[in-house]
């Protein structure tokens, strides 16, 4: 069937195929010019790059003139693989409770246990300073923990929720008609078919726990130094060409775990929702 | 306890620790504001005076809440065409898309902070493009301007918006697009008239997003945006670590958990009035 197409049809393709291939320059744009940037040869940070080397990056390896950069990202795991655990025991068994309650009750539980998603990350990491300070705690690790803990959890709730709605009670119900206990069921029936979810949602905690700023900014110390906040130091002093290096580094890191956990779980998918 | 609490067993370690460490601080954060003095012995209301008497707070907490809408204007005119062109897209082309728009998300905030520097900066990209073009005869200052910060936020804050937004896209029935067009709507009346109203609890969700991380965003604001430019959080971070008036950054972070709660709660609400029109 040919149709003629009119202006506001050909206007509404140009404008929607301009605006999205934008969007797209836009999103992946500064990804690949921070590779690029990263594999210069010259001492300073400009595009295109001067030359070819990995310099940065021998440099970024080096134990002794790097040492504070990787005790920074050594903290850094530390505390994010601590904080997802927390949020996945915790947050899966919520988000169980949650499911089996549902109604009104379920419901605002939820969004209770959602806030700290949309509630200004600023503003909860200047209460946490003030609170463990004036119980009598100095910065720690465990601090970090604690407070990152509270942040990524909503991750948790998110994916976990998603699988349980997808689960059939067909199945709960049959397993109970074999004679199947309630822990039984959970063990053999529930979590096996919401791994998935938990997994997605454990490494999504993970990753932005490594990415937090406003929690980090507050809770860690000299002692206790986080790897975005040295960044953000590295960038505000000498803009060194470590920090491409660093941010190279993150980028690959994040692309690799992503397909990986792409092919375990479907992540793309659970993301959205 | 029993019957329908009992239900809620599993839920009580997370309630406890979330009563610990997420309502108890900002509770604390609330009582700080009232301390008259640094040393917090005495009560009184001298903080919340001392910012809500000055015109220069109330600018800053009107440009932190304008930074948050234009970086959700910006937001949605790039990411609500590139939705559209994932719900039109084959299969593999969406699971590409999908991936592109959570790419960002899994690359630190920092990083791509640190990407715009490069970009926007004397001798950056868009810099080289500019006067490469003959466009302009000396670079453009885009780094220290909130145009600069806007910009980067755009990047640095879709996935936010993409992520609810493609989930309701996806769930969109063909056939209704195929019904308006063979009404004779126009592809622009059915965006606004059938896609939009569709969409708007996921936009609206994802708007939200934005909002908050945009105006909570405090190297993205402090590194771009530079000195000149001042927002809430980098008051906050100013007032607690530098000069260590505590009841004056608590007053100031109260002041930033208000305002952005308030329009959080008007978008949500936006969401769900222009959704109930279409189900009901």
């Amino acid at each position: 069937m040919a149709r003629r197409h009119s202006a506001g049809e050909l206007s509404y393709y140009l404008v929607i195929g301009a605006l999205a291939t934008l969007a797209l320059v836009i999103l992946v744009g500064p990804v690949l010019v921070v590779l690029a940037t990263s594999l210069t040869d010259s001492r300073t940070i400009r595009f295109p790059p001067q030359g070819f080397s990995f310099r940065w990056y021998e440099l970024l390896l080096d134990p002794v003139r790097s040492r504070q950069i990787h005790r920074a990202a050594e903290n850094t795991i530390w505390v994010a693989a601590m904080a997802a655990g927390l949020a996945t025991v915790l947050g899966t068994a919520a988000a169980l409770a949650i499911s089996r309650a549902g109604g009104r009750l379920g419901r605002s539980l939820d969004a209770f246990f959602m806030a700290p998603l949309v509630l200004p990350g600023l503003a909860f990491g200047l209460a946490a300073l003030m609170y463990f300070t004036i119980l009598g705690f100095r910065p720690s690790l465990e601090l970090l923990i604690l407070g990152h803990f509270i942040v990524v959890t909503p991750f948790l709730l998110r994916t976990v929720g998603a699988s349980l709605t997808q689960l059939d009670p067909a199945l709960l119900d049959a397993s109970a008609s074999l004679g199947a206990g309630r822990t039984m069921t959970f063990r053999r029936v529930t979590l096996p078919l919401i791994a998935p979810g938990i997994a997605a949602g454990a490494f999504l905690a993970f990753m932005a726990s490594v990415d937090n700023v406003p929690v980090s900014l507050f809770l860690s110390s000299a002692r206790t130094d986080m790897l975005p906040i040295r960044m953000w130091g590295m960038m505000e002093s000498t803009l060194d060409v470590r920090v491409a290096a660093v941010s190279g580094t993150l980028i690959v890191v994040a692309f690799v775990l992503m397909l990986v956990m792409e092919r375990l779980t479907g992540l793309t998918r659970r993301m959205r929702g | 306890m029993g019957g329908r609490l009992g239900g809620f067993g599993p839920a009580l370690p997370l309630g406890l620790a979330y009563a610990a460490f997420f309502v108890a601080p900002l509770l604390m954060l609330f009582v700080v504001s009232f301390y008259t003095d640094e040393k917090m012995t005495e009560f009184g209301l001298d903080q919340w005076r001392r910012f809500l008497l000055d015109a220069f707070h109330w600018k800053v907490v009107g440009d932190t809440l304008m930074l948050g809408l234009k970086a959700v204007a910006a937001t949605v005119v790039l990411g609500l065409p590139l939705a559209l062109v994932y719900r039109a897209a084959p299969p593999f082309w969406q699971r590409a898309l999908l991936f592109v728009a959570v790419m960002p998300l899994l690359t630190s905030v920092v990083v791509r902070t640190f990407a715009w520097i490069v970009i926007l900066g004397r001798e950056g990209v868009v810099n080289k493009i500019v006067l490469g073009l003959g466009l302009a005869a000396d670079p453009l200052r885009l780094l220290q301007t909130e145009l600069g910060l806007v910009i980067s936020l755009t990047q640095i804050e879709m996935p936010l918006l993409l992520l609810p937004l493609l989930a309701v896209m996806s769930r969109i029935d063909p056939n209704l697009m195929d019904a308006s067009a063979s009404l004779g709507a126009s592809p622009w009346r059915t965006l606004f008239r059938v896609i939009l109203p569709l969409v708007a609890p996921g936009l609206a969700a994802g708007c939200l997003l934005v909002f908050a991380s945009a105006t909570t965003a405090f190297i993205s604001q402090s590194v771009i945006g530079g000195g000149r430019l001042v927002y809430l959080p980098a008051m906050i971070w100013q007032q607690a670590m530098v000069v260590s008036n505590w009841p004056f950054a608590a007053t100031v972070a109260v002041t930033l958990l208000l305002s952005v709660s308030a329009v959080i709660a008007v978008i949500a609400y936006a969401g769900r009035v222009a959704g109930g029109r279409i189900h009901g």
